[in-house]
């Protein structure tokens, strides 16, 4: 094994983990005060159910050699899986699967943006879990696991198509079929907690650094490349997030400038190893106008993407695929040359990954979300909304204190299911 | 002259806020607070403590009006915050001594009206 591979996929790894409790910040601010636990248990439970299922099935359906299509269950619960090294790297084959296994978990964490302030818990669970080992899976195989498009030759380094365009897509589709929250588009529904979300965006980009970074696989000159453009690209973002704030309202906002830098760091995420540092800022700069706009048109519409996970992941995952279709240099270490290095072919085969993954995603997340819906409501009732997902879902609210709570003793306690319980009783 | 003072869900303040608005009752005093009403109380579970919560979060509106604004008044609250639950909490109508508008020094009557709104206006008309 290489040991400077090894030492930096290891903190790459953990980088790529603090990710998703970086997104639990980021969209825990971002709702009202009686939702903000239950919005986080959306990202934070990924962790657990994802990352769980991921190396018994999900990493060999991505990675097993099986057909261009979808892997297979050569390496279902591990199997063959250890310190030896992944083909073509020098780190271990266990180290891979649980990098690859960190994308996992915050691909469908990344869903829940658009089902916040509605969705029922445990429907949430069994949705993305399933949602990992066969949209996520397949996606990944297709790009990353020797598939098809890999085949044809489209470009992804660190997860444009499989990561953010598979993940608004399937939150397009949730958002449309759980429909929209009670209160949307009658009363105004802030965000509670703004310096939560730039938290979060913060801690996402210091954690983008392993996710691009670490997509090199290897200590050379494309994980250099790849993190001095995830520090780049955003900070273009977010300096034309600012001006088109400015512009249109004559002040910038804070929760702007935080979604300036996510859709910054998406869009750099597929070009990341591919492309020169000044195309990185271009793209940066590029990817601010339709993912801002698509943010102020959105919310003229009924459809209630909360957080707005199309705008941000989709827009700014298409732009990127598109945009390292042309900006894409072989000198710069791409497998192929772009548009402006005079090979528009790359262009057409990132729009092709692009559309394949849209239409793939779609349909395959809507028949879940049927099936899903057949053995549990998917929406909470407007009452439970009402009170808050955080009492509804979990029993707990993030901001109590406590005054007037009575404390229960084991044998006083209600049964398991009851939420509410009448007056009297109690350990007084 | 009354005080209506209304205990009522804080999910349903925008709801009766705008009936409220529509009625011209524009001064209005708003609080959080928390209360207890009958209602059932909710059981929270933090790591090994489990507690049942006796208060629930409410909005208290405070709306000093003349007497011919007290029915509409409490109709509009009653209509706006009503979700047929226990808990939707209370409206109380309290006698009004007097009442001083700082800004200007007027009375009563008068300090009670919105600005811009007449004050003599016939409810009837409403």
């Amino acid at each position: 094994m290489n040991a400077a591979d090894t030492a930096w996929m290891l903190i790459a790894t953990a980088l790529v983990l603090l990710m998703t409790p970086a997104l639990a910040f980021f969209y825990g601010g971002l709702v009202r005060s009686k939702n903000a636990l239950n919005t986080m248990m959306m990202s934070i439970v990924s962790l657990g159910c994802v990352g769980v299922v991921w190396p018994l099935l999900g990493y060999s359906l991505a990675f097993g050699a099986g057909t261009p299509l979808l892997g297979d269950l050569s390496a279902a619960l591990l199997r063959g899986v250890g310190l030896d090294l992944a083909p073509g790297t020098g780190i271990p084959h266990l180290l891979f699967a649980s990098y690859q296994g960190t994308f996992a978990i915050i691909t469908a964490a990344l869903i829940s943006g658009a089902i916040v302030e509605r969705m029922r818990f445990l429907p949430y669970i069994a949705f993305i879990t399933l949602w990992s080992v066969t949209v996520y899976s397949t996606v990944a195989h297709w790009v990353w696991g020797g598939g098809w498009l890999a085949r044809l030759g489209a470009l992804d380094f660190a997860g444009g198509t499989v990561v953010h365009i598979t993940a608004a897509s399937a939150a397009l589709v949730a958002a449309l079929m759980i429909g929209p929250r009670k209160d949307f588009a009658r009363h105004a529904v802030l965000p509670h907690n703004v310096p939560f979300t730039i938290l979060g965006a913060g801690l996402l980009w210091f954690g983008w650094f392993g996710f691009n970074g670490g997509s090199a696989l290897a200590v050379n000159g494309a994980a250099v490349l790849a993190f001095v453009n995830t520090l780049l690209a955003p900070s273009v973002t977010l300096l034309v997030w600012v001006a088109l704030d400015l512009s249109r309202t004559g002040k910038a906002t804070a929760a702007g400038a935080a979604t300036g830098m996510v859709v910054g760091l998406v869009a750099i995420t597929p070009a990341a190893g591919y492309v020169s540092p000044l195309a990185a800022m271009a793209i940066g700069g590029l990817v601010a106008f339709p993912s801002h706009f698509a943010i102020l048109w959105r919310s003229h519409t009924r459809l209630d993407d909360s957080l707005d996970v199309v705008a941000a992941h989709g827009v700014g995952g298409v732009v990127g695929a598109l945009l390292t279709g042309v900006f894409a240099q072989k000198a710069w270490g791409a497998p192929a040359d772009g548009l402006l290095a005079g090979n528009p072919r790359l262009l057409l085969i990132q729009a092709i990954a692009v559309a394949a993954t849209i239409i793939f995603t779609v349909a395959v997340t809507g028949a879940l979300l049927k099936v899903v819906a057949l053995v549990s409501a998917l929406r909470t009732t407007p009452g439970e909304q009402g009170l808050g997902l955080d009492i509804s879902q979990h029993g707990e609210e993030a901001y109590t204190s406590g005054d007037g709570a009575l404390l229960l003793l084991s044998e006083s306690l209600p049964s398991k299911s009851a939420l509410l319980v009448p007056t009297e009783g109690g350990a007084r | 002259m009354k005080l209506i003072v209304a205990v009522i869900r804080p999910e349903k303040l925008t709801e009766v806020l705008e009936a409220l608005y529509r009625l011209d009752v524009k001064g209005i005093t708003a609080s959080r607070v928390q209360g207890h009403g009958g209602e059932l109380e909710r059981v929270e579970t933090y790591r090994g403590t489990t507690v049942k919560m006796e208060l629930s979060e409410k909005v208290r509106l405070e709306i000093g009006v003349s007497d011919h604004f007290v029915e509409r008044t409490v109709r509009a609250i009653l209509g706006s915050a009503q979700t047929g639950e226990v808990g939707d909490g209370k409206v109380f109508v309290l006698p009004l001594e007097k009442v001083y508008r700082i800004r200007t020094g007027e009375e009563d009557r008068a300090a009670v009206t919105p600005v811009g709104v007449d004050a003599h206006r016939d409810p009837a008309a409403v």
